[in-house]
């Protein structure tokens, strides 16, 4: 079976017309991951039995005649920080190694009815924080495009698995770029629904008023069915809306009205990065569309502003990784420390002191000393309080561009990281590792809706054009992205 | 820019243990990030008030309804052999007064 070029169309479409069982597709993808994994390490775990016990109940309503649904028996990938009730869900962490999920995640247990068929759960930076899949407890994930570089990340494993064909879909989530970076250093499609869309019920916390569960496909067709199925609300994500009387649609390329903001075309774009994405802005003028030149000054801010309400949301959430009631249990002292220092004792405190020393990775660890910082008495209002009041500006110069009042754009577009995939150890600080996120960042700060899609390679490497849209205006960003994959 | 009795102060409330050489790399590295987010203080906030959520949404209830008691016990036994150690029904912790 010729796994290349399945969608979820094509290989719904060989199951209906029985040129192959669902449980000989299953076992494709199994037996080609199992093969590659040591060379990918895309997936931290297999959920075999699941994706066999869906299987045969697809080839039995297959059997019977009955209608299977689009997704029924379609492969899926989900990241190791959304819980699939029975497996492991480390969230790429020590401290979690031993977790099993008592749980299904909202996504999950729409994606179960649909009949979609869980492959296993993949590798990330550990609790989402990185953006090269580096930080993971378990190894880097390699980019199937290049094995000695980065897949990005933090959703590395998802974008690894849909590039080497192991999966045809993949569930990620996104912080800050965490499914849009990856897709674009993988030559995918990462969709990263409104903030509020999708509901976040067993997505394993990182900055919660960020996070967003979205999707890593092959095509754009691909991203709007696997989105469709796990929107809306939930009564047990009390952020999530109700979408169904939202109406965006767009009756073409023609009078679609562009934004191009030049703060994302500055300094530290890789200029061949910069050339391609501009290129394909020139293809979508050619079809029809109106193109300017438009401005977001507070662009700049960015990221020092999410670099303060991440960590602060992050430390607080991640308070809760104490190893009493799961988790992490400390065997020895952890090295370099002596035994009269603290930590070394047996007490409670010496507990969490030294479970937390050794469970955490370094960033992670970083980022809870940075947010305890950034929240401490006499710190909270110069950091936290005015990075907040900065992101309420950055949502409003948003709304601003989209409104039919000021410039009416439909959509934006902006490359989606400066550069392509850099080497596996390049990056060694950590601010020249948060710049790969900078045009990400802007869309998870304002709540906002927004797509990479391939847009051409620089020495076989991919780059990724952007395509933000206005809040909850999801179906119109898809739409748009269909469009210009039909054309490109 | 940031000190090292800052660092074990923090770390404590963070309840961290670091050794001696990661917090000389803490205080590189937070001295280098805060001092990348002072930039914040050009922008101007007179009288901005922070955003609370992006969605807008103001207090989300539902209604608290207790699950089925057999399910409920299933969940309690799940839950309870997460735990590292346990005694019966109970989870076991290290002392905690001295």
């Amino acid at each position: 079976m010729n796994l290349e070029n399945f969608t979820i169309k094509t290989a719904h479409e060989g199951l209906i017309k029985k040129q192959f069982s669902c449980e000989e597709l299953t076992r494709a993808y199994l037996d080609k991951i199992k093969q590659e994994n040591a060379t990918y390490n895309a997936f931290l775990s297999l959920t075999e039995e699941l994706a066999l016990t869906q299987a045969k109940k697809i080839d039995e309503k297959i059997a019977a005649r009955e209608n299977i649904g689009s997704l029924g028996g379609i492969p899926i990938a989900i990241k190791d920080n959304i819980l699939v009730e029975g497996y492991k869900a480390t969230a790429g962490s020590k401290i979690l190694e031993k977790y099993t999920a008592t749980y299904d995640a909202t996504v999950v247990e729409k994606l179960k009815k649909s009949g979609a068929v869980i492959l296993g759960k993949t590798n990330l930076d550990e609790f989402a924080m990185g953006s090269s899949t580096e930080n993971s407890a378990f190894g880097p994930a390699k980019n199937p495009l290049d094995i000695t570089r980065v897949t990005g990340g933090s959703s590395g494993g998802s974008a690894a698995t849909i590039a080497a064909n192991q999966s045809i879909v993949a569930l990620g989530s996104d912080t800050g770029g965490s499914i849009r970076q990856p897709a674009s250093f993988c030559g995918i499609i990462g969709f990263k629904p409104s903030y509020g869309m999708v509901s976040r019920y067993g997505l394993i916390a990182m900055a919660s008023s960020l996070d967003q569960i979205g999707t890593l496909t092959k095509t754009v067709d691909d991203a709007k069915l696997v989105f469709n199925t796990i929107k809306g609300k939930d009564i047990l994500d009390s952020t999530t809306i109700d979408s169904s009387s939202i109406k965006s649609s767009t009756s073409g390329f023609k009078n679609l009205r562009v934004g191009i903001p030049k703060e994302y075309f500055g300094e530290g774009i890789d200029s061949r990065v910069k050339e391609l994405v501009e290129k394909a802005i020139k293809n979508f003028e050619k079809i029809g569309a109106k193109i300017t030149e438009t401005t977001l000054p507070l662009t700049e801010y960015s990221l020092a502003v999410y670099y303060i309400i991440m960590p602060a949301e992050a430390s607080a959430n991640l308070a809760r990784y104490d190893g009493v009631k799961y988790g992490y249990r400390p065997k020895a002292l952890p090295t370099g420390r002596q035994a009269d220092q603290p930590g070394a004792g047996s007490s409670l405190l010496d507990h969490y002191l030294t479970v937390r020393a050794q469970g955490f990775g370094s960033e992670t660890r970083r980022r809870i000393m940075l947010g305890t910082y950034v929240l401490s008495a006499g710190y909270y209002e110069a950091y936290y309080g005015k990075a907040q009041r900065i992101r309420e500006l950055i949502k409003k110069e948003f709304e601003k561009v989209f409104s039919p009042s000021a410039n009416g754009f439909d959509i934006l577009l902006t490359p989606t990281s400066p550069t392509t995939a850099f080497k596996i150890g390049e990056k060694t600080d950590p601010l020249s590792m948060y710049l790969s996120d900078i045009y990400t960042i802007p869309a998870n700060l304002a709540g906002l809706p927004a797509i990479s899609i391939p847009c051409g390679k620089i020495d076989n490497l991919p780059a990724g054009l952007q395509i933000i849209g206005p809040q909850f205006k999801d179906d119109l960003v898809l739409e748009v992205a269909q469009m210009y994959q039909q054309v490109a | 820019m940031i000190s090292k009795e800052q660092i074990e102060y923090l770390a404590n409330l963070a309840r961290i243990g670091l050794t001696e050489e990661e917090k000389k790399s803490l205080v590189s590295d937070l001295s280098s990030i805060l001092g990348y987010v002072e930039k914040l203080n050009k922008v101007d906030t007179p009288s901005i008030k922070g955003i609370s959520h992006v969605t807008g949404l103001e207090n989300v209830a539902r209604e608290d309804k207790l699950k089925k008691n057999n399910e409920q016990l299933s969940i309690r036994e799940k839950l309870l052999s997460e735990a590292p150690k346990r005694k019966e029904n109970y989870i076991q912790v290290p002392k905690i007064l001295e």
